[in-house]
């Protein structure tokens, strides 16, 4: 029993963790600038596809190789943020959804020509394989470590935003865009920064979480939709929302495949509409609320 | 003449030439492409649902990932109908809508509240949960098999449904002339002006007394039963459904057909239509993944260089022509 449920605990948590990481750079992007970026997901796909080919054809050391997947798309964000998304910004969300589904759809698109339609899975390295037994109670090493690089990461934004000169000039713009401007910050640099951290974590999530969350084609579509519900419960622009929702529908989701396997895909939508039809703007919406007094 | 206050909206609702041209042309499609006739009728059904889209989209302002939900309710409605006794067609058509529209009433409290984002999610949520609703329910929707045996009487007591889609065309462009000419007094009635304020700057619109809420809701309902009017034509003509009918690939593509379309004018759906089915039936032989690389691609492009749309670079194009009349 016990036992059972410290698994679906950690399961959902480690799950939870990862989807935090990739969704975060959504909350960013739609919390600071009012951005619909669907394409989001798609970014964390081509994290988990980078990984496949460095570690598994190029037997590149694991977590050299997610460093460098990590920073090479943190850098093709900027490009693609000043060529692609910087002249919607002004634009309806009508025009950004489609514009970023439309990239989603390439980019489920070019994975299926250059790696095939079927699963991949990521060679994990040895320390990380196998689980820890204690007791009755078995714990997957991997999914430990998830849990750690989520918990480590919430640390360091949090100190980040709150005592970094970079994170006080990310919290200024996102509470009023015109005034941060006015008094000198540079905001739109501030957001071209805040994107690529935000694409590099996404980047990070799809290359760690690709274990966890299955790697296809069809992964930017199927994340998509878990992580706008993680940046909807949890409050767009808010970095403890995000984490609070996501761990909120990881154990949920876990849980209730789980214990209740026929209704399981129910359950966080479910949980989404009844959290929106009492608070339509998430669960942590400091902006909003901040924004409405 | 200039004390009625009606006198813009009947300005507008005034029936153009290049209407008439649409239809005529539907008209001549029956007679010059007599071997494509059931694929025409599938760019109408499509059309059709593409309308329903397009009052969302661009006469609400209401960005919607779930909309085959209604389709899907419609589609099964018809097929249930046509499985379990109740074969005539039209009048399954008009239940099929009904049930449709219920099923709006009961998602649009949702969807009207909060911003495009939660909408966004909300819209997704109800079209996903439908999904799985249906399948897990292989009893009543035959889940991946989907329903066979659906039969219907023929169209009126005269006409059955032939395998070279006569009927069906026929039927589908009469539908559509129908939906089209009921959801057009729509848009150009005072509901329509209210919906058209919503959607421009809803906090003023309260202010002038629109219950913004109800505004959406009506629009939203409205638009459910003409989606579910497409989905139950789509299961009268191919006699055959399936709970893809529900999927979010559905919804995906119907947002790309009236986009390429344009939205806000009403036939841009149509239209959008056309690309696509005609598109996707010469690519058939290509593997989806690349025909949705294309998609993809084409839905980018036109958001980056033809804005609005076909119908809106149209009008634009149309609209330069006129200025260098005045100007000569």
């Amino acid at each position: 029993m016990l036992t059972d449920f410290v698994g679906v605990i950690i399961d959902g948590t480690s799950y939870g963790a990862m989807l935090f990481v990739i969704a975060l750079g959504l909350s960013i992007t739609l919390g600071l600038m009012g951005f619909v970026n669907l394409a989001h997901t798609a970014v964390a796909m081509f994290g988990g596809y980078f990984l496949v080919t460095l570690v598994n054809q190029l037997a590149w050391p694991f977590f050299v190789s997610v460093a460098v997947v990590v920073v090479v798309i943190a850098l093709a964000s900027l490009v693609l943020e000043r060529v692609v998304y910087a002249p919607f910004y002004r634009a309806t969300a009508l025009d950004q959804s489609l514009l970023t589904f439309g990239l989603m759809l390439m980019a489920g698109g070019i994975v299926h020509y250059f790696w095939g339609s079927s699963q991949q899975a990521v060679r994990v390295p040895e320390y990380l394989e196998g689980r820890w037994y204690l007791g009755d109670l078995s714990i997957s090493k991997y999914r430990l470590m998830l849990l750690g690089t989520g918990m480590a990461l919430l640390a360091l934004l949090n100190w980040g935003l709150d005592s970094t000169r970079l994170g006080a000039m990310i919290r200024a713009s996102v509470d009023n865009q015109r005034i941060a401007a006015s008094m000198g910050i540079p905001v739109k640099r501030v957001f071209m920064i805040a994107f690529a951290i935000g694409s590099g974590l996404a980047a990070l999530g799809g290359a760690l979480g690709a274990e966890v969350l299955g790697l296809d084609p069809a992964f930017a579509t199927r994340t998509l939709v878990l992580c706008l519900l993680v940046v909807v419960l949890g409050g767009a622009g808010s970095v403890n929302g995000t984490f609070f929702a996501a761990m909120l529908l990881g154990i949920c989701d876990i849980g209730s495949k789980y214990y209740v396997p026929e209704f399981g895909a129910f359950m966080i939508y479910v949980l989404m509409a009844v959290v929106l039809l009492y608070r339509p703007q998430g669960l942590y919406s400091l902006v909003a609320r901040r924004r409405a007094a | 003449m200039n004390g009625n206050p009606l006198r813009p909206l009947l300005d507008r609702s005034r029936w153009r030439a290049p209407e008439l041209v649409f239809w005529a042309l539907i008209i001549a499609a029956f007679f010059a492409f007599p071997d494509h006739r059931s694929l025409g009728a599938q760019v109408l059904v499509t059309g059709i649902f593409a309308l329903s889209l397009d009052m969302l989209l661009g006469y609400a302002g209401i960005v919607t990932l779930g909309h085959a939900a209604f389709f899907g309710v419609g589609a099964f409605t018809a097929g249930w109908l046509g499985k379990y006794g109740w074969h005539e067609p039209v009048s399954a058509l008009a239940i099929a809508a009904a049930v449709a529209a219920c099923a709006g009433a009961l998602g649009s409290r949702l969807v009207v509240r909060g911003t495009d984002l939660s909408r966004l999610m909300v819209t997704l949520a109800i079209g996903l949960v439908l999904y799985e609703a249906a399948n897990k329910a292989t009893a009543v929707t035959g889940g991946i098999d989907g329903l066979q045996g659906i039969e219907f009487t023929p169209l009126l007591g005269l006409f059955p449904f032939d395998l070279m889609g006569s009927t069906a065309y026929v039927y589908a462009a009469i539908v559509a002339f129908v939906t089209l000419y009921l959801v057009r007094r729509l848009v150009h009635s005072p509901y329509g002006l209210s919906l058209h304020a919503t959607r421009m700057n809803r906090r003023r619109a309260l202010a002038v007394g629109i219950d913004d809420g109800r505004t959406l809701a009506i629009s939203y309902i409205a638009s459910a039963a003409v989606a579910g009017i497409a989905g139950a034509l789509t299961t009268q003509i191919t006699q055959f459904i399936t709970i893809d009918a529900l999927g979010f690939g559905r919804s995906a593509d119907i947002l790309i057909i009236a986009a390429l379309g344009g939205v806000g004018y009403l036939y841009g759906g149509f239209i959008g239509a056309l690309v696509f089915v005609v598109g996707r039936d010469l690519l058939s032989g290509i593997s989806p993944a690349y025909w949705h690389f294309w998609l993809g691609l084409l839905l980018v492009l036109t958001i980056f260089f033809a804005r609005g749309g076909i119908m809106g670079t149209a009008a634009r194009l149309a609209r330069r022509l006129a200025q260098r009349e005045t100007q000569r």
